[in-house]
């Protein structure tokens, strides 16, 4: 090749290289956009916080964010404890034995698992086998065990980044393999971990599918009274009001999308926020 | 001389495998109190190892096979009924590259007495002040304790961890290349902190800085290939060493 074709191929990847980020920026504020345009009109104080009339034709999304947001909560109390607490065993105290590598090929995979098979399993098993009914229990705990994966390799990768310098330190310093965890290691890898986690709820809370089958609820003029009752969402809502429920108007079911995307967006900016002070 | 009488640790055929590679060969060795020892040796001789036998850092690696024994305070540490933790609030440990945990200075020197217990304000500030003197690191950040460790300097990084070491009372201090990351100004520093620790503790010091070992050490240990070949006065190892691989290296014909 000699120089000028050399001096083409270059110009010709960089071009190439400009406009795949251009297509993935454009198509990304494209979404973005139109769901706010749409949407924007069906936003009011009235929308947000009052109660559904007429299956949600009429009134306001308050029950199905109030159960998007308990769901989010029921989310991170399982899978957070349960998840730091594994990818601590996984990375500080197990030995680095074959059985180990396996179970984290096997939490790496379990990221890839679709999530109507957690929705199965959580009617299977929490709903039918456990008895705790369709419920904001059942919902929770499927939702958890389905970010579970993602909080473990988060927190894992954190862990592996805090250098061996650090616990050898305090080591020295005489403290034990439990006070070095969390006096020193667990602090420091906290900003990778509260990242990595927030985007596992992030995904969770956008979740149709596991909620289907454990505990969601089309229409319920009330807000969940506790974690054994059934609960409205958001993502479901959007699902039921699109396509189930004749006369809808457009722009509620666009509103409510809106919505979701907002706290959606809300939990990966906080989660980029905590990446960027950690830098 | 009453050798025996000061002698605070004894180092008896100590032998350390990593899997199959036997790192350090039949090591005997006597540390004396109050006195600044030396380990000197090429790249891979053991020097850094045999150091974290001492403080059995070396469990850390978890193919490592320790054989032999370390007297210290008439009790075997390489046995399984020595508490490591406490082993390790006896002897304290400063490592080649400056490691201040990502806190206020404050608190890098305030962990190993909180470690212990320690809560009462006055007390911590006691102990952090003393510690900070005893590394002559006071009058440099007496004012910004609370700023964050790793604002500092290099070689104020390096005080601040001997520092931390110190809060914790130690009567051995290891130091494994302590100056390796630092620059001549700094290593000069660390040095002359060195020659005045011995006034409280003992110090045992891994350097690769032949001109160190002879300015800043009492006695003088020189490995190669995980076998102590000579073990002496640092004068007598510089000035007339017995072995003919020491004379050698000592003057720069090989390592």
């Amino acid at each position: 090749m000699n120089f000028n074709s050399a001096l083409k191929w270059e110009k010709m990847t960089n071009g190439a290289a400009v406009v795949a980020f251009w297509f993935v920026v454009l198509t990304t504020i494209g979404v973005i956009a139109y769901i706010f345009m749409q949407g924007i009109s069906g936003i009011s104080w009235n929308f947000i916080f009052e109660m559904p009339v007429n299956r949600g034709i009429e009134g306001g999304i308050w029950p199905t964010i109030v159960g998007t947001l308990w769901l989010t909560l029921g989310t991170f109390a399982v899978s957070v404890p349960l998840g730091v607490m594994s990818a601590v065993y996984l990375t500080e105290y197990a030995e680095k034995s074959f059985a180990i590598r396996l179970i984290n090929l096997a939490v790496v995979n379990l990221a890839g698992v679709p999530s109507v098979v957690f929705g199965l399993f959580g009617l299977a098993f929490f709903v039918l086998f456990l008895g705790f009914g369709s419920s904001l229990l059942s919902a929770s705990l499927t939702l958890g065990i389905m970010t579970l994966p993602v909080v473990v390799t988060a927190t894992r990768e954190a862990l592996v980044a805090v250098p061996q310098s650090y616990r050898e330190a305090a080591y020295a310093l005489g403290a034990t393999r439990s006070q070095t965890i969390v006096t020193h290691v667990l602090p420091y890898a906290r900003p990778g971990i509260v990242a990595g986690t927030l985007l596992g709820l992030g995904r969770a809370m956008g979740e149709t599918a596991p909620i289907l089958v454990t505990g969601v609820a089309v229409a319920l003029p009330r807000l969940p009274s506790g974690f054994n009752s059934r609960f409205m969402a958001l993502p479901y809502h959007i699902y039921i009001a699109a396509t189930q429920i004749p006369g809808m108007p457009k722009e509620r079911v666009w509103a409510a999308a809106l919505t979701l995307l907002f706290l959606v967006m809300c939990l990966n900016a906080a989660a980029g926020l905590l990446r960027e002070r950690n830098r | 001389m009453s050798v025996k009488s000061r002698e605070i640790m004894s180092i008896e055929n100590l032998n350390l495998k990593f899997d199959s590679t036997h790192v350090l060969k039949d090591v005997s060795l006597s540390i004396e109190k109050h006195r600044v020892t030396a380990i000197i040796g090429p790249s891979g001789s053991g020097k850094s190892s045999l150091l974290r036998c001492l403080n059995r850092m070396v469990d850390l690696t978890p193919t490592s096979k320790t054989d032999g024994a370390v007297y210290f305070e008439g009790g075997d540490i390489l046995s399984c009924d020595c508490d490591e933790v406490k082993l390790r609030q006896n002897i304290g440990m400063v490592f080649q590259k400056p490691n201040p945990f990502p806190r206020s200075i404050y608190d890098n020197v305030a962990y190993g007495p909180r470690l212990r217990g320690v809560k009462d304000r006055s007390q911590l500030d006691e102990i952090v002040q003393r510690a900070l003197k005893g590394a002559a690191l006071w009058s440099e950040v007496s004012n910004r304790l609370e700023d964050s460790a790793l604002e500092l300097s290099g070689g104020q990084q390096q005080r601040l961890c001997i520092a931390r070491s110190l809060a914790v009372r130690p009567q051995i201090l290891l130091m494994d290349e302590p100056c390796s990351a630092l620059d001549p100004a700094a290593t000069t520093r660390v040095e002359d902190l060195i020659s005045q620790l011995r006034n409280d503790i003992t110090v045992v010091l891994v350097t690769h800085n032949l001109q160190q070992a002879a300015r800043a050490s009492d006695y003088t240990a020189f490995l190669l290939g995980g076998e102590l070949v000579e073990f002496g006065e640092t004068e007598d190892i510089f000035t007339n060493p017995q072995d003919q691989r020491t004379d050698d290296y000592v003057t720069g014909r090989f390592g």
